[in-house]
């Protein structure tokens, strides 16, 4: 392929590829996300085309390796077009009827289309489905459209447009008036404005060597929206970035993943690959005198290296352990050149505002918390997924009617929302909205991964296990994060055995005030958040574990051995 | 062991100081594990000292610095796992194989490893043998898919 020379040209080049598609034309897209290819989405495909080929289809029929659409509880999930038709937990032995039934007699397969788990009604088209349905997917409601491995599918479902509506007709200065006139906030759970941050680097007096890094980190056990949507769309995530890159004046691009999602990782390397190839990195991109390389770096392995600070040692080569931040990272960044750091889903906003506008972004959602959050919602509940809900949707609605609730009539305890730093919350405070400010407000983050714990969850056990990752996980620099963790885990663990005094809580609380006020980084400051939100909304478990020496949630196996004891 | 694929992943990297970590993930892919001899070697041609090998060997989790068995195992201990019960998995798979996580057995066979998230929380709890997912796993089910790897 040629190199792009001009905005004229990708613009040709970009209606050359749709217009070659035929949007009648039959095409199986089978989800090639990790969870489908581990459900058996690889035998899949293979069956696919070796059914075409049998019945003589392959001039007619298209098949598709997809990206993930979300609903990784039914995988492999395949979906038919032009009709959407979409079938659940396909496997290689339906594939000859699918064939024969659907694609040539345009029949559907009641038994393969999706059922709801709570009314039992069937759902035949993608947008039937509940759990679709009651979503808003402007960022990845294309993604079973999206072969992730080609830039022309990607192109073919408008992408890089935003590009080339940037280059023909934007300066600098205008994107990120864009980008801030939209009110976009960073999605790691901070909620800082980007605007802002992309100007002050911009702006930085320090250095014209100007960097830009995509954090991809997402350590959280429990999460992988972020990850999940790379490996979905890793061209969405590229033409942010490289509009980022432009409105800031940088010239090398980043992308930070974690070194356990292989298949995140190629796929991000294919996607910069392919828009080398197309010159929409490189030498003076479409013609506009800017220059921009991109690169995928891959962690060693650490949850400590999202934090920013350890991120950046981590990239150049140090061991990742946070530093004091003296300076912003728009200043003093990467190399101790200006660098702005943006959580993955941030950077796949970017395109999106571009092509629709600031004001049509910051139409959605509530007053200071614009546009969609993708989360990964796991645990005790009935759709495992990936999601995208416009800001200000309550918390409720995203577990009970898209999640569709908790499996086996079981009832809700806690939902974690913001990670291992965040908190645990009952049952009354699920009306709270998915917005920066009110999530804040109640203790927690809006982290990327929402997890469900139902009755049979012992919450003095969770908190042991969050606190036994963030003991393993500290990097041991500051004294509070390292041997607070410690104490913590020792008296929460006599409590699990019946050894609990009541004065315990108390001598809890106290550490984690400490740690709060004098850890070094953000990993001592927030790993008492799991605690203390307990402490709040669950404090009678502790209670029943140091007064009664019961387990409510029946895990705690040295108050069970106890329990059968005394009734024997 | 043949170290000759050693300097030529140094080389590769132009044995650049700042390539240390890219340079230690990619003979870790190579060999398995770390060895003493590799860390030796990374000192001398990046110019890095080794108490700086040593020190990033042991701080990312990525690196083993003992021989990995002929398989990894690794169970899923991130938090949807662990609320499906993955501690009672993990149990199971120590006493199966005789081992614990960060263990290599004395045959070299298995490696075992309990890691934070997977990222396939709709299959949890989940168990990986050299990349492949086995999902909704429980303690009875554990034992099979483990007598396929020899």
């Amino acid at each position: 392929m040629a190199q792009i020379k001009s905005p004229e040209e990708l613009e040709k080049i970009r209606q050359e590829v749709s217009t070659q598609r035929d949007p009648n034309r039959p095409c199986i897209s089978i989800c090639a996300g990790s969870s489908c290819l581990a459900s058996g989405a690889g035998e899949v495909i293979a069956a696919f085309k070796a059914e075409i080929e049998k019945q003589g289809l392959k001039a007619d029929v298209d098949t598709k390796a997809a990206g993930c659409p979300g609903l990784c509880e039914k995988a492999p999930i395949v979906v038919i077009y032009p009709q959407k038709i979409c079938y659940v937990q396909v496997t290689p032995e339906d594939v000859p009827e699918i064939i024969s039934q659907t694609v040539v007699g345009k029949k559907v397969i009641e038994r393969l289309i999706y059922t709801d788990p709570n009314t039992g009604e069937k759902a035949a088209h993608e947008d039937e489905i509940p759990f679709f349905q009651k979503q808003m997917r402007l960022l990845i409601g294309d993604n079973m459209k999206i072969d992730p491995k080609s830039i022309e599918d990607y192109m073919a479902a408008g992408g890089y447009s935003a590009l080339n509506k940037v280059m023909r007709d934007m300066s600098a200065e205008q994107v990120i008036e864009e980008v801030s006139k939209a009110d976009l906030r960073g999605r790691s759970g901070s909620g800082f404005p980007a605007g802002f941050k992309w100007e002050s680097c911009r702006k930085s007096k320090g250095d014209n060597t100007k960097y830009v890094i995509c954090n991809c980190h997402e350590g959280d056990p429990g999460a992988f929206a972020d990850r999940r949507l790379l490996e979905a769309n890793p061209h969405l995530i590229v033409e942010g970035m490289i509009i980022g890159s432009y409105a800031i004046g940088a010239c090398e691009a980043y992308i930070f993943v974690g070194d356990e999602f292989p298949q995140t990782v190629e796929n991000a390397r294919l996607a910069i690959e392919q828009a080398e190839k197309y010159g929409l990195l490189g030498k003076d991109i479409l013609g506009s005198g800017f220059d921009l390389t991109m690169e995928v770096c891959i962690d060693g392995g650490g949850y400590v290296l999202g934090e920013s600070t350890a991120l950046m040692a981590s990239m150049e080569g140090r061991i990742g352990e946070p530093r004091m931040k003296y300076d912003h990272g728009t200043d003093r960044g990467l190399w101790a050149k200006p660098t702005v750091l943006n959580n993955l889903q941030t950077w796949a906003n970017v395109p999106l505002i571009i092509n629709q506008g600031a004001d049509s972004f910051a139409a959605i959602g509530t007053e200071k918390s614009k546009g969609t959050r993708i989360f990964s919602l796991s645990g005790k509940i009935k759709n495992t997924g990936m999601v995208e809900v416009p800001m200000g949707m309550t918390l409720r609605e995203v577990i009970f009617d898209i999640g569709g609730g908790i499996p086996g009539d079981k009832k809700f305890k806690a939902l974690q929302v913001g990670g291992p730093m965040g908190g645990f919350i009952p049952e009354n405070l699920l009306d709270l909205h998915v917005d920066f400010e009110e999530l804040n407000a109640a203790g927690l983050a809006m982290g990327p991964g929402l997890v469900v714990a139902d009755e049979d969850t012992c919450i003095v056990d969770m908190v042991i296990y969050h606190l036994n990752f963030l003991a393993n996980e500290s990097c041991g620099k500051c004294t509070p994060c390292r041997e607070g963790l410690k104490q913590m885990l020792r008296i929460l663990n006599n409590i699990t055995e019946g050894k609990g005094k009541e004065s315990d809580i108390e001598l809890l609380e106290l550490i984690s005030e400490v740690q709060q006020d004098a850890a070094l980084c953000a990993l001592g400051q927030g790993a008492s958040g799991p605690l203390l939100s307990t402490l709040k909304h669950f404090r009678d478990e502790y209670e029943a574990h140091i007064k009664e020496k019961r387990c409510p949630g029946g895990v705690c196996k040295a108050l069970i051995e106890t329990l059968s004891e005394t009734s024997a | 062991m043949d170290d000759s694929k050693i300097d030529l992943i140094i080389d590769k990297h132009h044995a650049e100081e700042s390539a240390l970590i890219k340079v230690l993930l990619d003979i870790q892919d190579e060999y398995g594990w770390l060895s003493p001899k590799a860390l030796k070697r990374v000192s001398e041609k990046l110019e890095v000292p080794l108490a700086r090998v040593q020190q990033t060997a042991t701080f990312y989790k990525a690196f083993s610095l003992a021989p990995k068995g002929r398989h990894t195992i690794h169970v899923c201990n991130g938090t949807s796992c662990h609320l499906r019960g993955a501690q009672r998995v993990l149990d199971k798979v120590q006493e199966l194989t005789g081992i614990k996580p960060g263990e290599t057995d004395p045959d070299l066979k298995f490696r075992l490893e309990a890691v934070n998230c997977l990222g396939q929380c709709a299959l949890g709890p989940v168990m990986e043998v050299d990349g492949k997912i086995y999902g909704k796993m429980s303690p009875k089910k554990a034992a099979e898919p483990l007598k396929k790897y020899e």
